[in-house]
C-alpha cells in the first residue's frame, strides 16, 4: 500500500512502516516554544530532572506572544526562559525578532521532509515547506528537549485539491478561510490536511505558509504542500540542510478529497465569534468597524504588508478607526523600510508595534474596547481572544482588511486593487 | 481505571481561551490561582459549584484552539476527575494525556445531563449513566495513552522509565 506524505516522515523518523491510525515514537529534528507555553515546559522538564538538553542545538524558544514585556508577572517568565536558554545552550529568539511561526521558516530551521513540533497550535505553518510539523503542549516539548523524541498518532490525510487562478483582489487567506468554511472547524480533527493543485503551485512561499498556518483552525494536526522550485529556493537561501522532498504515493489512502475551483472564490470574512463561519465580503459591507490589525504568523509578511501599503498610498485612515501593523518579524519590518512600506502605513495613519503576537492574543498592543468590531488579518476570532470578550473580531486578508481600514467599514478589496 | 462523579454540562466548540483566558494564562504559573478562572467566560460561578471528583462532558470538539497545557492543568487543578466529550481537538487531547487528565470520547454524551452521576472507564471505554441508569457507546483509549494516563502524566512516565517506553 502506497504512502501519504505524513505516514512517509512519520516512518522515517521512527523506524516504523507507520500508517494512519499507529503510534509512533519519533525522533523530532527541531523544537519551537513560545512564552506562553515554554515556562510550563521548563517546569515539566525540571520535574523530569532535566539537567541537559539532548539536542540544544535542535531548539529554538521565542519570546513574541508578550513582547516587550507589559507587567511584572510576564517579565519573570521572560526571565525564566533567558536564564534557562543560557543554562542549557539552546537558541533564544528575544523580543523585536519576530512571532515564533515567521522565524522558523525565515531563519532556516525547517527544510522539507523535516518532523518538527512547537509548543503553539500554529506550528503547522511550516508544512508549507513541505514538513510533517504539528503543534504540541508544554510537557511534550519538555520530553522532546530532554530525548530528543515525542509520541504522535500518524493521521489519516485530506487533501484538497485546488484548481485555476485566483480573481484579482482574492488571496491564500481567502482561500484558507473559504477551505475553512467548507470543512468545519472540527472537519479536519486528527488530520493531516494535503494542499496540492494548480493554484497552489502558483503561489509564493509567503502565501503557503498562510494556508498551512490556519490548518489547525480546520482541526488538523497538519498542513502539507507539495516540495517545488520555490520551496527549494527558499530554504536554500536559509541553510545548508540538505532538503528531502517527499510526495504522496500514487496508490497512497487519502480517506476524504475536497475539490475547489480557485476562480469561484471571493474574497471572504470570518463572522465572529468562530473560524468557520464565513461569508462573502459583499455580505458584510455595512458592518463599521473601529480597529483594523495588519500581522500576524499568518497574514504578517512583506507581500502582506506590500498589499496593504499599495491600496493605502496617499490616503488617510478614516476617522473613526485605529489602524495597527505588526511585522511578523525584524527582518521583514527592515526589508519594509526599505522599501518604503513602513513610511507609507505610517503615513496614511498606521501605529506600528514591535514584531511579535499581542494584538492578536489580546496581551497587549491593542485590546478592543466593550462592543467594537475589528478586522484582523489573524487567523482566530474566538470571544475574547484580543482580550477583551464583549468585542468582535472579523478575519480577512490584508487587502480586506485595508481597504475597511479606510472605509470605515467592512470593505470589498477588488474595488481598490487595480 | 474506573471513576464515578457527578456531571457538570457544557455545550459544543468549549475553546481553550474558554477554559482559561489568554489574559490569565501568560500572567502565571501557579495553577491553582488559575483553576479559580476556569470557564469563567461561560459560567462565572462555574469554579464554585464543583466538588472534588466531579466530570465535565460536553458536546464535540472541546478544547479547540490553543495548544496551552493550562487548559487540562486548570481543570485537574479545579479537581475535575475527567472529561467526556462527542469530540475533542488534538492538541487539548494529547495535553491532558500529558498532564495525566482522563478523558473519553463519547458520542452519546449528549443523553447525559447535567447533575447526572455517571460511572467511566476510559481503559475499555465503558460510560454509564447511573441516575439513568443507561450504557453508553464510548472509544477506549489506545493502550499507550492509557499507559501514560496510569503513570500519572508524561512528566512521570518519563522520570518512571528513563525516557519513551511505549
Amino acid at each position: 500500500m502506497g504512502k501519504t506524505i505524513s505516514e512517509k516522515i512519520l516512518s522515517a523518523h521512527s523506524g516504523a512502516d507507520a500508517h494512519a491510525g499507529d503510534i509512533v515514537v519519533a525522533d523530532i529534528d527541531y523544537a519551537m516554544g513560545q512564552d506562553g507555553t515554554t515556562p510550563l515546559s521548563i517546569k515539566a522538564f525540571q520535574k523530569m530532572k532535566g539537567e541537559k538538553l539532548r539536542h540544544p542545538e535542535r531548539v529554538s524558544l521565542v519570546i513574541d506572544h508578550s513582547a516587550p514585556s507589559p507587567n511584572e508577572g510576564v517579565s519573570a517568565l521572560h526571565k525564566m526562559m533567558r536564564e534557562f536558554a543560557g543554562m542549557t545552550g539552546c537558541n533564544l529568539y528575544d523580543i523585536g525578532e519576530g512571532v515564533c511561526h515567521q522565524l522558523m521558516p525565515e531563519r532556516g530551521h525547517v527544510v522539507p521532509g523535516d518532523l518538527i513540533v512547537g509548543a503553539d497550535s500554529h506550528t503547522t505553518t511550516y508544512g508549507a515547506l513541505n514538513a510533517f510539523s504539528t503543534g504540541i503542549g508544554s510537557t511534550d516539548l519538555a520530553a522532546v528537549m530532554l530525548t530528543g523524541k515525542l509520541w504522535l498518532r500518524v493521521p489519516q490525510t485530506y487533501r484538497v485539491v485546488y484548481k485555476g487562478r485566483l480573481q484579482k483582489g482574492v488571496y491564500s487567506k481567502d482561500l484558507m478561510l473559504y477551505t475553512i468554511g467548507k470543512t468545519t472547524a472540527d472537519g479536519c480533527t486528527y488530520d493531516a490536511m494535503e494542499f496540492v493543485g494548480s493554484t497552489v503551485s502558483a503561489m509564493s512561499v509567503d502565501a503557503r505558509l498562510t494556508m498551512a498556518n490556519m490548518a489547525v483552525e480546520a482541526g488538523a494536526k497538519a498542513g502539507i504542500f507539495e516540495c517545488d522550485e520555490k520551496t527549494l529556493e527558499y530554504v536554500q537561501a536559509r541553510t545548508d540542510r540538505a532538503p528531502r522532498p517527499v510526495s504522496s504515493d500514487i496508490d497512497a489512502v487519502f480517506y476524504k478529497t475536497l475539490k475547489i475551483k480557485a476562480s469561484e472564490v471571493a474574497p471572504m470574512v470570518a463572522k465572529p465569534h468562530a473560524v468557520d463561519n464565513v461569508d462573502t465580503v459583499d455580505k458584510l459591507l455595512d458592518v463599521p468597524i473601529q480597529q483594523a490589525f495588519i500581522g500576524t504568523c499568518t497574514n504578517g509578511r512583506l507581500e502582506d504588508l506590500k498589499i496593504a501599503a499599495k491600496i493605502l498610498k496617499d490616503k488617510q485612515v478614516n476617522r473613526g478607526v485605529r489602524l495597527i501593523v505588526a511585522p511578523a518579524s525584524k527582518n521583514i519590518y527592515l526589508d519594509a523600510m526599505k522599501a518604503g512600506i513602513i513610511q507609507t502605513l505610517v503615513r496614511a495613519g498606521a501605529s506600528v508595534v514591535t514584531p511579535g503576537c499581542g494584538c492578536c492574543v489580546g496581551t497587549h498592543d491593542g485590546v478592543p474596547s466593550d462592543d467594537e468590531n475589528v478586522i484582523s488579518t489573524a487567523n482566530r476570532n474566538f470571544k475574547g481572544r484580543m482580550g477583551n470578550n464583549k468585542a468582535f473580531i472579523y478575519l480577512a486578508s490584508p487587502a480586506t482588511v485595508a481597504a475597511s481600514a479606510l472605509k470605515g467599514k467592512i470593505a470589498d478589496p477588488r474595488e481598490v486593487v487595480a | 481505571m474506573k471513576l464515578i462523579g457527578k456531571v457538570h454540562k457544557f455545550g459544543d466548540s468549549i475553546n481553550t481561551d474558554y477554559i482559561i483566558s489568554g489574559k490569565y494564562k501568560f500572567k502565571t504559573l501557579d495553577m491553582d490561582e488559575l483553576a479559580k478562572h476556569v470557564m469563567e467566560d461561560l459560567d462565572p460561578a462555574f469554579y464554585s459549584k464543583i466538588s472534588p471528583g466531579d466530570f465535565i462532558v460536553a458536546g464535540r470538539n472541546f478544547g479547540l484552539g490553543s495548544s496551552r497545557e493550562q487548559a487540562p492543568l486548570v481543570i485537574k487543578h479545579a479537581k475535575i476527575a475527567g472529561v467526556i466529550a462527542q469530540s475533542f481537538a488534538r492538541i487539548f487531547f494529547r495535553n491532558a494525556i500529558n498532564t495525566g487528565l482522563p478523558l473519553i470520547v463519547c458520542p452519546d454524551a449528549d443523553k447525559i445531563d447535567a447533575g447526572d452521576e455517571i460511572e467511566i472507564d476510559p481503559s475499555s471505554g465503558v460510560v454509564r449513566d447511573l441516575t439513568k441508569n443507561i450504557e453508553l457507546k464510548a472509544e477506549a483509549l489506545p493502550p499507550i495513552m492509557i499507559k501514560i494516563l496510569q503513570d500519572g502524566g508524561l512528566a512521570e512516565h518519563v522520570i518512571k522509565h528513563g525516557g519513551f517506553d511505549l
